[in-house]
């Protein structure tokens, strides 16, 4: 569009493009580099082909962090996007007050994933403590302490989506069904749903990759107590990094396992949308 | 009769959300053993213990070096990516060439890209160009920031007609002039969404400033992390003092940008 701008390049795009190839572009290839190879030393790496891969998956951590990881995405993401459509419905009636609750349950959904996790840590061994349990006596403890922690956190954030997508129906729609005499329900499910369903698809996929990506929470929360039962993927992978030494490689190949499958879910959320948008046009 | 029910399940439901952060509030002011053995009591006569907790945990993690670390961290990162990023991005739509748009896609492509994924490359890359201080992680941050800030300001760019700075070339204005004086301004907007998402993420990010600093300067999160791991045992009544006092910026940030953060999240919501 512009030729003359060409010889701006320095000024506009190079600051930004340096940093994002220190930051991104080179440890993104040399990360997917490492993951096919061994360290014998920390300066010295050898090729050794899919092994780290291999390794990776006949590891019990990990096929358990695995497991782990979507047994709580699959909870996580049908509570809190059931909880969050229904306080959206509540709060899109013009009641008075509104506004109060919409600022505290999306509060939570500011505070770090560290300072969330240890206050779950403190309330729910505050609640176990005259069972005489902990949060480390059993993984299911940990499971439910996570989904609920994720609930308090990500409700809040998905509710203000729904609210938005609720409010930008016309008011004339639901006027119209009233007209014809539908029911409340019949309302909900033939109006409702539907001209919210962007909505559904955009908060379905940011539960799943939130959920899935989970880290600081799952440290502080539990740190994969007992024994590493409660580890999720994120937190395997760093455990591999940094607790053994010489698994660099195989935490690497572990790394970009986990980023496929985040890529594979981001490839169909696209995939969805553009396909709905398509069937609109 | 149906609203006396919702407002029931509404009040039940935002007193849930807020009990967390007023248990641990009243516990900061009790003794560390009235804490593990009752913590849902208030704190009474035997078990109140003033500020010592508050005292300790300060001196315990640092407290105040860690606040000046986040804030210093915080505000510089995202006046960074707030400036370049909107630079690099309006480049990138007005240039129109093969190669910026290869550079897009390759700044969208890193928004999906897990941390975990980079995590030790980068930490490796940033020890040997000596960017593993407060200065330096601010470059790591625009860096691994650029993708979604590019992204949401380009959006907003092609949707600016390019007359008005046609108009500015015609009455002899350099790119940059123009770019400061007439295309700037026009992105506040897209500009707020950008510094409030990057703050969220810059200011409670814990393994980023562990890995690079951890050891030298220690954010919040990371200081809040070390009570736990430098002792073995966690002294409870410190615990409780450092969370609250970590929660209280946010409370204060909440409060004041509320408007902005709740359109910032929604504009957001494409990152995933």
């Amino acid at each position: 569009m512009n030729r003359s701008l060409k010889k701006y390049f320095p000024v506009f795009l190079l600051p930004t493009l340096l940093a994002f190839v220190i930051s991104f572009v080179i440890p993104f290839a040399v990360g997917i580099y490492l993951s096919f190879c061994e360290f014998k030393v920390i300066t010295k790496t050898e090729f050794v082909g899919f092994s780290n891969y291999i390794e990776a998956f006949t590891n019990s951590d990990f096929v358990n962090a695995l497991w782990f990881t979507v047994k709580f995405t699959a909870v996580s993401v049908i509570t809190v996007n059931i909880l969050a459509f229904t306080f959206a419905m509540m709060l899109t009636r013009g009641l008075k007050g509104t506004n109060f609750y919409r600022t505290v349950l999306f509060m939570p959904n500011l505070i770090g994933g560290i300072v969330l996790g240890y206050i779950w840590q403190m309330i729910i061994n505050g609640i176990l403590y005259p069972f005489q349990q902990t949060l480390y006596s059993s993984a299911d403890y940990g499971f439910w302490g996570m989904v609920i922690l994720t609930n308090w956190q990500l409700v809040g954030y998905m509710m203000i989506i729904y609210i938005a997508a609720i409010q930008n129906i016309p008011g004339n729609m639901i006027e119209a069904a009233k007209v014809d005499g539908a029911s409340s329900v019949q309302i909900l499910r033939n109006v409702t749903v539907p001209m919210v369903s962007p909505a559904f698809t955009i908060c379905l996929f940011l539960t799943l990759t939130n959920s899935f990506k989970m880290f600081d929470q799952n440290l502080a929360l539990t740190a994969g107590q007992p024994g590493k039962e409660t580890a999720m993927l994120a937190l395997d992978i760093f455990n591999t990094f940094y607790s053994r030494i010489g698994y660099a490689g195989v935490g690497q190949a572990k790394a970009v396992v986990f980023f496929i499958i985040v890529a594979l879910i981001a490839g169909t959320q696209l995939w969805l949308s553009r396909r709905k948008y398509e069937a609109e046009v | 009769m149906k609203k006396t029910i919702i407002y029931s399940v509404l009040t039940v439901t935002a007193l849930g959300f807020a009990a967390p952060i007023i248990i641990i509030a009243y516990n900061s002011f009790k003794g560390r053993l009235y804490i593990t053995d009752e913590l849902f009591a208030l704190p009474n006569d035997t078990s109140f213990a003033g500020l010592s907790n508050y005292i300790g945990g300060i001196e315990a993690v640092g407290f105040w070096s860690a606040l000046k670390y986040s804030l210093f961290i915080t505000v510089m990162s995202v006046a960074v990516i707030v400036l370049f990023t909107s630079m690099s991005a309006w480049y990138i739509v007005r240039a129109g060439s093969r190669s910026t748009k290869l550079i897009y896609y390759a700044f969208a492509f890193s928004i999906i890209v897990p941390f975990q994924m980079v995590m030790y490359p980068l930490s490796k890359t940033a020890n040997v160009l000596n960017l593993d201080n407060p200065l330096g992680i601010v470059i790591i941050y625009l860096g691994f920031g650029a993708g979604l800030s590019v992204f949401l300001y380009c959006g907003f760019i092609r949707s600016i007609p390019y007359e008005i700075e046609e108009a500015a070339y015609i009455d002899g204005c350099s790119p940059i002039q123009t770019y400061f004086r007439v295309v700037f301004p026009v992105l506040r907007p897209t500009a707020v969404t950008v510094a409030i998402l990057n703050t969220m993420w810059i200011w409670n990010d814990y393994l980023l400033p562990y890995l690079l600093i951890g050891n030298e300067y220690k954010t919040i999160p990371v200081a809040v992390q070390y009570l736990k791991g430098g002792y073995g045992s966690i002294d409870y009544g410190y615990m409780m003092a450092v969370l609250v006092l970590a929660v209280i910026p946010i409370i204060v940030f909440y409060l004041t940008c509320q408007k902005y953060i709740v359109k910032g999240v929604i504009a957001g919501a494409v990152k995933g």
